[in-house]
């Protein structure tokens, strides 16, 4: 198909990177259905693996979402068609407050987890490192199809669990005990909880494997010259994340460990003092404390939503530099700022825990270090501006999203400034502002980083584009919808409404909001009917889609575009190219872009 | 009907959007590539400058609007400190806000892509990297500074001479204790819960310390501008004590008690004049998710006057003195009636308790 494409080797002597080279250079060996497309060791299929798992489970939360939000917007209404749908949680067409609780819990643990950990890392790590940082494939493919296979083992117990009989989880998707360890405290604690648990460890394994392996493959299989200060931004961002995820997992997993313990053993390392009141029994537990799950989960918690929020900055960043034209301003302190997010993202978490009687000395601490974290997130968003300025800047759909993002992160980055600080906090924890914040920060914007990778490298997945004009519409009604319905959260955060509440008609001090309910409801109704359309755009342009007739449609630098259109696996026909610069050489030199297989000019510095 | 007639209508929607989009596609490909995306850059590039616009204006309007539901006056010493970090926070980060979202925005419209223009080569420039570290470095340093300060202050220990109160949350209500006469609380364990005999709290009666200790469920009676110490903990899972007008939140934790103190400064009658609203009162709300009556779980916060508190505290009547009293004559049918008599009476708050209401 390509041999005339190999351009970038020509006339320099090329040293063989030679991991694994001469078995796939050719690229013979046989595939039947099931290893191509099943049982696949071949990191582009395994990101179109978690890709369309993250699509299939961000469609059922997000219609989670629709149907609590029916209940928050139309607290009078019923909706025969939700019994049909749900029988006997929905009765004569209202959600109960169990289901309601059950649908808030699962919307949370299918969005964090499963689309923006799973999907999102899944997908973009598995992608680009190999293809970004010029390797074959991952340092161990095996592994990367276990990784796979966990996540969708995890994806199957947590589908199962609801359709239990006394439904899924429904403690919060932070499963707090002593209510997620008592079945007799919750419904959704019976065995909706002991499946939440094994989703989340299965979860956990997949991700430590994927981890391991993102991080293997970025230190040792790099092209020649592929120095860690060529890489492009969003292998930097993946790098860490994986860092993250690595480090912080196993600690949730210990917690959940010790929850399944107090829930069927009978250990107390989370119960004390409990009298039940709908059994009236006092259980024999004593001496646990509730407060160190708390700690053991947010240890995770904090550095999950880093884990949710750098691969889109890394996507954002490259995307963004590409399509300006322009080189990302300031490469050092972008990786500077990301490692300060790391190392800061493991001293923030008792900021979840200000309100729970958390010494004041020890809260003053995490005020401080957690507003510390506004420094490198600030570096960010300076640097993403200065990149824009004076840019040549190419409205691409993936580029919309990019600047999307930039704007979703100050919005909800400047409200974390509230919430970090203890003071403000005592007033606004656990409000709708709370939600707003969050949502915006890590929900919305770590979405539009999502959809600006999907647009981009769509064309390298498929070999085919996206319909522009309904990625257009996809945006503009995406972006100003989910200001729409988040932006005046703020409002009822501040008016100190309390999340995870299934109606507000009984409270004098929080029912003045019922038409901005209402309002809300009805553009998430309209956001995630928009949602959809990008999934039908997506399958449709995969088979239907304009063909990619050019090796390197935008334009870019980096070693991805260098692959065939199609890439087979193994990702290139002859040699590994050889990098000789920095990914971002653009405008430079009057040229439009040069590509990092280009060596370097006589008069030209070395990056 | 209706909806299968909804679902047509989107459906058709969506075939209209999809075959537009279609035509374009082609039509796209007729006018060629470049023409193309010019047009593209052209109109988003115009909707960004418009997004910007309308949503500065939005963000104003929606100021104005809520301007009244919001913030209504803080009604304790310590909501006072928090609203005025507030504000601070909302004029810096409002003046951060206004200046990055008008450059995002300003500069997607004005870069965008020309044949005239030439991108500028720009890596990176030291000295604006330092200003925009430190510039927000210190904005922050100001705001941890006020923040420590109030919070130290919120947090710090209540004055001697506050009345103590103890607060305990359960499935799905609140109940109170008062020491009574002699200050102290007397001793608890949760073992002797018995809500038959409505010892909703475990009081251990051989403790001569809980006989005037006062329990109520429902409502509690605060007087005005006294420091008040609540003692918080749990009967069952974390409930989290929230009282929106003092700016008070504290979490409610089985095993390990929590404090948290204010002092209210208005009394309810005054804050029904001052709001406007004949129906306001101070309402405790369970902050943190506990099981499916979480949104129920309400309390109330009676503040009255010195005088009015004295009258009412010597009209209450200690549990221990309730308890014998039902021991004494023990009929179920009365305790039953008496429960329902709570609901009007303040002083039948214990047995409302003790009926699990």
């Amino acid at each position: 198909m390509s041999t005339d494409l190999s351009i970038h080797g020509a006339g320099e002597a090329v040293v063989t990177h030679d991991t694994h080279n001469g078995h796939h250079e050719e690229h013979h060996h046989k595939e039947t259905f099931i290893t191509k497309y099943v049982f696949s060791q071949d990191h582009k299929m395994i990101c179109k693996q978690f890709l369309i798992t993250g699509m299939i489970w961000a469609i059922l939360g997000g219609l989670m979402s629709v149907l609590f939000r029916l209940q928050l917007g139309y607290p009078d209404s019923t909706f025969p068609w939700l019994e049909d749908f749900l029988g006997h949680w929905a009765k004569g067409g209202k959600l109960s407050p169990e289901a309601y609780y059950a649908l808030v819990t699962m919307h949370g643990t299918v969005l964090v987890f499963f689309v923006l950990t799973g999907g999102l890392s899944g997908t973009f790590a598995n992608f680009l490192i190999p293809l970004q940082v010029g390797a074959r494939d991952m340092a161990s493919p095996f592994l990367n199809m276990l990784s796979y296979w966990f996540f969708w083992m995890a994806s199957v117990v947590i589908l199962c669990s609801l359709f239990l009989e006394t439904g899924p989880a429904a403690g919060g998707w932070t499963v707090y005990p002593p209510l997620s360890a008592l079945g007799d405290a919750s419904i959704g604690s019976k065995a909706g909880m002991d499946f939440w648990i094994t989703g989340m460890a299965l979860f956990v394994v997949s991700s430590l494997l994927g981890g391991l392996n993102y991080i293997t493959t970025i230190l040792n299989m790099r092209t020649k010259g592929m120095s860690m200060t060529r890489l492009p931004l969003t292998i930097w961002a993946l790098f860490f994340t994986a860092i993250l995820g690595v480090l912080s997992f196993p600690v949730l997993l210990s917690g959940l460990i010790l929850l399944l313990f107090d829930r069927h053993v009978g250990t107390s390392f989370y119960l004390s003092d409990i009298f039940i009141s709908s059994t009236q029994k006092a259980l024999p537990n004593e001496g646990g404390s509730p407060i160190l799950f708390q700690h053991l989960f947010w240890f995770l918690g904090h550095p999950e939503v880093y884990i949710i929020i750098l691969p889109a900055m890394g996507l954002v960043s490259e995307v963004m530099s590409i399509n300006a034209r322009k080189p990302i301003f300031g490469y050092m302190a972008m990786v500077g700022s990301i490692f300060a997010i790391t190392v800061l993202a493991f001293l923030v978490w008792a900021h979840h825990m200000f309100v729970t009687g958390l010494n004041p000395l020890l809260g003053s601490v995490f005020v401080l270090l957690t507003l510390l974290i506004a420094v490198p997130s600030a570096i960010k968003v300076f640097n993403w501006l200065t990149t824009l300025w004076r840019g040549n800047i190419r409205l691409t759909p993936a580029m919309l999203f990019a600047i999307g993002f930039v704007s979703m992160f100050i919005s909800g980055g400047l409200t974390g400034i509230f919430l970090g600080n203890s003071t403000l906090d005592i007033h606004l924890h656990d409000s709708y502002f709370v939600i707003a914040h969050f949502h915006i920060v890590m929900g919305v914007s770590a979405f539009m980083g999502m959809f600006c990778g999907v647009y981009h490298w769509f064309p390298k997945m498929y070999g085919r584009y996206m319909n522009n004009t309904m990625a257009y519409i996809h945006f503009w009604v995406t972006f100003i919808g989910a200001y729409l319905i988040f932006w005046p959260m703020h409002y009822e955060g501040l008016a100190g409404m309390p999340r995870r509440y299934v109606e507000y008609q009984g409270w004098s001090s929080f029912n003045q909001f019922g038409d901005l309910n209402r309002f809300i409801s009805t553009v998430a109704m309209v956001v995630f009917g928009v949602q959809l359309m990008f999934v039908f755009n997506f399958f449709y342009s995969i088979f239907k889609g304009r063909k990619v007739t050019t090796q390197n449609p935008w334009g870019a630098n980096t070693l991805e575009w260098t692959t065939p259109i199609r890439p087979g696996h193994g990702n290139w026909t002859g040699e590994i190219p050889e990098v000789h610069r920095w990914a971002y050489d653009y405008g430079k030199d009057g040229k439009e872009f040069i590509p990092q297989t280009e060596p370097l000019g006589s008069d030209e510095q070395h990056h | 009907m209706s909806t299968i007639f909804l679902l047509a209508i989107l459906l058709m929607g969506f075939v209209i959007t999809f075959q537009i989009a279609k035509a374009s596609e082609y039509v796209g490909i007729l006018k060629g590539e470049k023409r193309n995306n010019e047009q593209n850059n052209r109109i988003n590039g115009f909707l960004m400058i418009v997004f910007l616009v309308l949503g500065l204006i939005g963000v104003y309007w929606c100021n104005e609007l809520f301007k009244g539901k919001i913030l209504g006056k803080a009604a304790s010493d310590h909501g006072e400190k928090i609203d005025s970090m507030l504000y601070i926070t909302i004029a810096i980060t409002g003046v951060v806000f206004v200046i990055t979202q008008v450059l995002l925005f300003w500069f997607a419209y004005k870069y965008q892509h020309s044949e005239k223009r030439k991108s500028f080569y720009f890596p990176h420039n030291n000295k604006l990297e330092v200003i925009w570290t430190v510039v927000p470095a210190i904005a922050l340093t100001v705001l941890v500074g006020f923040g420590l300060m109030y919070w130290y202050q919120i947090t710090g220990d209540a004055p001697k001479d506050a009345l103590q109160v103890e607060v305990t949350g359960k499935q799905f209500n609140w109940i109170f204790r008062y020491p009574g006469k002699d200050g102290i609380f007397g001793k608890k364990y949760y073992r002797d819960i018995d809500d038959a005999k409505n010892n909703s709290l475990g009081l251990i009666f051989d403790d001569p310390n809980t006989h005037d200790d006062i329990v109520l469920g429902q409502t509690l009676y605060l007087p005005v501008n006294q420091p008040v110490k609540m003692i918080i903990g749990s009967r069952d899972v974390i409930h989290d004590v929230g009282i929106v007008a003092f700016r008070m939140k504290m979490d409610a934790v089985p095993g390990t008690p929590t404090t948290m103190w204010f002092t209210p400064k208005y009394t309810t009658d005054e804050m029904k004049k001052m709001t406007g609203n004949p129906d306001f009162e101070y309402e405790i709300s369970c902050d943190q998710m506990c099981g499916k009556g979480h949104y129920s779980m309400k309390g109330i916060v009676k503040v009255v006057t010195a005088e009015e508190y004295i009258l009412w505290r010597a009209k209450q009547k200690p549990l221990y003195a309730t308890i014998m009293e039902n021991e004494a004559a023990p009929a179920p049918a009365a305790v039953a009636d008496s429960a329902k008599k709570a609901v009007v009476n303040p002083e039948g708050d214990a047995k409302l308790v003790a009926a699990g209401k």
